[in-house]
Order: structure tokens, then sequence, then C-alpha cells
């Protein structure tokens, strides 16, 4: 085990080489949300249950479920209604499970990026073999029923291993939603030294961490996502960041909870210097034009 | 360092479930549901009335609202107590107020012990719902003699209530995998554990269909305000949100969607206190002044949806 992950050097956040987003926009903003399948009864995981409760887990798979069947639909007519194209982490089984979510994501030119197979399957204690094969996997799937190339990572629910990044750039990947350590992409160290960065995804902004984690109420929540835009706005002026808001259709989509980040929505929007867009596309426009003066800056500043 | 190869192998990857319980299937792409008389919002309170022994085990584990103090946990048996005492005639007079038919979950245990409040509701003619034994009596996987206990139950509760009592909530909405097919063989046409749905949809199980009606979890007065620790206000507020988002899904697109359910699940132990009950009064207000909504028992909505 390492003390430090090793796949990024220090790099301050005051004077870095300046960031301009498409069209002098000052924040990329995107929404990702997070199309999942958990199973009712997967084999045990040596290093983490799936459910607290014994078989069948009844309220937490039912909850989960409820996003598919009912969340889903909600959600995206409120993405729809201020133009914003989610950037889908998909468990991938989904593909099969549920074919009628995936179609209506095409339909609307949504991104598809893995988040793993299940949100039950954990890549602990995998071997590198494994994991690759589930990456694979993952990554042909999306390819098969969307036509989508996958670009980015979200690992299946947040479970690692050393190589977990280094296999996903290897299998074609470009960007990870796993690192929480910055508000602009960063460069990221993989073994095959390909290019390959972080795209801020945002734990904060997650609507599972703020309604599970830290129970705050839907006005709260609503409020938290228009104070951290507001900040990487009024920062943007100077250097545009990223804002990202992770979403479950089975936390925002209830009926209590969803007219609060529907004004969140609107408020964002209606801000003329905002570049809505998806993961990948905020990847490749930083790999094009920003990737390498980023590297070459956090070079000079840690050689000095 | 590996797994075992199971962890690659996905058996039930495949169009639908990973199980074969309930046919997958998006709410908003179902065929509209039509209330009576025109109605857009069919408004099911549920009241639940339990009973949390003093000599409690918390096995598997502690439904919400259990004990937690070591023995004799005197505060929070009389705590839980005071809703069956007086919260829940602050309760009763709320619904009479606005006019609101709700329907009674019971422990079978607590049942035994108050008459009298089993007098009031049935006089009523509300309707009884099955609430398993007693809220440290729960179904799990790996229990024993769960038949035996469903019987114990229902016998327990027809008898004292004299209604078939046709509809089931399992304490914490802990089940076994047999527990569906043990209400379904006794003549339990509908249960409340399943919280995937917004609407009532068929269960399968060994001895027929069961109706899985949608309690809400996540909205419940426990929930938020035990476990989520917001404040009264915004319990209020969240629940006339809730009501809000559904009318306006059940009236867009000229009303293709049809009617909606806003379920309320609410235990007297927590609105009945003196300094809640006004938030509950608050939300029955909001809700009943709309034309749009029906308010009637579980089997009268399941009855409206041909389930």
């Amino acid at each position: 085990m390492k003390a430090d992950p090793g796949y990024y050097d220090y790099w301050a956040y005051q004077n870095r080489p300046p960031i301009r987003w498409k069209n002098g926009a000052r924040v990329a903003f995107w929404v990702a949300p997070n199309i999942e399948f958990y199973e009712l009864n997967p084999p045990e995981n040596p290093f983490r249950k799936a459910w607290a409760q014994p078989y069948p887990a009844v309220l937490g798979y039912s909850t989960r479920d409820y996003g598919n069947r009912v969340g889903h639909v909600r959600l995206m007519e409120v993405l729809d209604k201020y133009g914003v194209r989610g950037s889908i982490s998909l468990s991938t089984a989904l593909c099969d499970h549920h074919p009628e979510i995936i179609e209506l994501c095409k339909e609307r030119n949504w991104e598809f990026f893995s988040h793993g197979i299940y949100n039950t399957r954990y890549t602990y204690g995998m071997s590198e073999e494994q994991e690759r094969a589930m990456i694979e996997d993952s990554i042909e799937t999306i390819f098969k029923h969307t036509g989508q190339r996958c670009a980015g990572y979200l690992a299946p629910a947040l479970s690692h291993s050393e190589l977990t990044l280094d296999l996903f750039a290897e299998a074609g990947g470009i960007y990870t939603c796993d690192l929480f350590h910055d508000d602009q992409p960063t460069p990221l160290r993989v073994r095959s030294g390909k290019p390959f960065v972080s795209i801020p995804y945002s734990l904060e902004m997650n609507d599972t961490i703020a309604y599970v984690v830290n129970k705050v109420t839907p006005r709260h929540y609503g409020q938290m996502i228009k104070d951290n835009f507001d900040r990487l706005y009024a920062e943007g002026a100077e250097s545009g960041t990223v804002m990202c808001v992770p979403l479950h259709n089975y936390q925002v989509s209830f009926p209590h909870r969803l007219k609060a980040f529907e004004e969140a929505l609107e408020y964002i929007t209606g801000h003329a210097d905002v570049w809505v867009t998806t993961g990948r596309e905020i990847a490749e426009y930083f790999l094009e034009h920003y990737y390498q003066s980023a590297l070459a800056d956090i070079q000079a500043k840690n050689s000095l | 360092m590996a797994l075992d190869a199971e962890h690659l192998r996905y058996p039930h990857r495949r169009y639908g479930m990973d199980h074969n319980r309930y046919a997958w299937s998006m709410l908003a792409k179902r065929p509209p549901v039509a209330f009576p008389h025109g109605k857009r919002i069919a408004l099911w309170v549920n009241v639940s009335l339990q009973y949390f022994p003093l000599n409690s085990t918390g096995k598997p584990f502690k439904a919400p609202g259990s004990l937690t103090m070591p023995y004799p946990d005197l505060r929070h048996y009389t705590l839980r107590d005071y809703g069956n005492r007086v919260g829940i005639y602050r309760i009763l007079k709320a619904l009479e107020r606005y006019n609101v038919t709700a329907t009674f979950a019971v422990n079978a245990a607590l049942a035994e012990r108050v008459p009298y409040l089993m007098n009031v509701l049935t006089g009523t003619g509300a309707e009884i719902l099955a609430h398993g034994w007693d809220m440290d009596t729960l179904h799990y996987g790996g229990m024993s003699n769960e038949a035996e206990l469903i019987d114990k139950t229902l016998t327990t509760l027809r008898g004292i209530t004299k209604q078939p009592v046709t509809g089931w909530l399992s304490p914490a909405r802990s089940e076994s995998a047999d527990t569906p097919d043990l209400l379904a063989a006794r003549g339990i046409r509908y249960f409340c554990d399943w919280v995937n749905d917004d609407m009532p949809y068929a269960f399968n199980t060994a001895y027929g269909t069961l109706v899985a009606m949608p309690l809400s979890y996540e909205l419940e007065d426990q929930f938020i305000l035990m476990n989520n620790q917001h404040s009264e206000a915004s319990y209020a507020e969240q629940v006339m949100d809730s009501f809000d988002a559904l009318v306006a899904e059940s009236l867009k697109d000229n009303g293709a969607q049809g009617g909606r359910i806003l379920s309320l699940s609410v235990h007297p132990w927590m609105l009945g206190q003196p300094h809640r009950t006004k938030y509950f009064e608050r939300v029955l207000d909001y809700v009943m002044a709309s034309p749009l909504v029906w308010t009637a028992s579980a089997s009268e909505i399941l009855a409206s949806c041909g389930l």
C-alpha cells in the first residue's frame, strides 16, 4: 500500500496558465446522472457488503429500483427543459436490463461513460486480469448498445484498486471522475504514459452525499448548488473552472426534492458565461488546448 | 490476489429485473389511471400504530424508532407509548377536521393491548392493515416459524377488528424471501414494503398476485424528522413540494400521465407531539384545499387502479 497514490504532483490553485472555455465561458458546467443497477442478491465481496440488511434488502434494493422505474424520466425532463445533456455514469449491465432508458438517453445525445457492470460488484480484491476484464466488458457494452466509445470512468460504487486508472487509460479512456483534488482538469500520471486527465466531479455536490450522508433538506441542497456555482463563476473570470452536479435518479428525483434542484439549475443556466457541456467534451477540450501547458507549468513549479 | 470467478459472472444480466417478483415497467410509459370524479391526486394517509416492547432484542436489526438504551429503556418505551395514548387522538382530530380518510397499520400485539383505541378506529369504519406482531418481531431471511407468526398476527387482528384485513405493512418493511408468498396464501391482497414506485403494481407470489402499494418512505415523518433531523417546517414544505410536483406531473400533456398518489406514512409518536401536530395540519390544509384531491383508503385506491 502507498502513502500517496502518485497520480499527480502538487499544483497550487493560483498562478496557473489561465483556461478559457468555449465562447469565453467562465465555467464548464456538467451534470452527471448515475444510472445504476443494484443486484438483489450479488456474490458477497470479501471487503464490502452490498446490503446492510439480510437478504432480501427490500428497502435498499427497491429505493434504487424507484430511480429507474420512476425517477429517471422525471429528472430527464428537467434536464431537457434547461438544455442540459446528461453525462451518464452507467452501470453497464443496465443496457441489458433496461434498454428503454438507454434509448431515451441516446435520443438526446447524452454521453455514456463506464461505472462498471453493476453497482453491487466492487473492485476490491480483483486481480489485475479481473479488473481489466470488467473494465473492457463495460466499454464494449457501451459501444454495442450506444455506438459510443467510452471516454470516462467512475469506478463502480467508487471502489478502486491501485491499478484502476492505469487499466482504464490502457483500455482507451481519456478521463476519470474518481479524484476530488481540484476544481479544474488536471493531467494524471498513468503507467502507459498516455494523456489522461481528471475531470472535477464533486462529491460535495453529489445528491447522495448531500441527502444520505449529510442529510440536508432539499432547499439547502439547492442553495449549496447555487453557492458552489457563484464562487466558481466568479473565479472563472480569471481562469475557467469546472462545476459538476452528480445525481442519482433515486435521490434527486423524488417529488419532494426535484423542485429545489430545478430552481438551482434554472439559476445556473440563466448565466451568460456558462458552457453547459459533458464530461467528454471538457476532457477533449482540455487535452487539446491546455494539457501540454499544464504539464509544463506543473513541471516548472515542481523543479523550483 | 483474485476474487472467486463468480464475481465476474452475471447470471441475471438480461432484459428486465434480476428476479421474478415483478415485471420491469417505467411509470411514464404505463396507461394512465383515472380516479373517481376526475380527481388527479389520491391522498393516502397511513397511520402506523406500533408497540416497542421494553425487552426488545433488536434482531436482526433495530426498526426505526426502536429502544436504544440499556434495559430498562423507559425513556423510549414511554415516548413511543405516548403515541398510542395521546398522539393518536391529536392525529385523529386533525384527520377529522380536514375530512381525510386514513388507514391504520397496527401491530397485532398493540391491538390486543388497546381495545379502547381499536373500538374508536373500527367505529369510524377505517381500514386496518396488519403491521406485523410488534416492532421487535421482524420478518427476515433465516428466521424460523414465519408462517406461524403471520397466522398469529392475522388471526389476532381479524378477530379484534372484525375486518377481513387484506393489507400488510411489515415492521421496518423488512421481509424474508418467503414473506410475499406467505402473505398471499393467507388472504393478503396488498402490501406496502417495497418503495420502488409511485403507483401500485402486480407482485408475483407462489399463491397468486399481490399488489405492491406505494407507501412513501423518504417522505415519512420519522425519516425526515428523526433520521434526517430536519425541522417540522421543512417536513411540511417537503410534503407540499411533493404534492405540487405530483399535481404538475398528473396535469402535464393534457393529463396523459393520469392520476398520481400522494402517500403519507405517519407515526403518532412523532407527529402527535404537541409541537408537531400543527405541521401535519398545515399539510392537510394545503392538500385538501385542492379540488383535484381524492382522499381514499388503500383498498379504494387500488380498486380504482384496476388492481
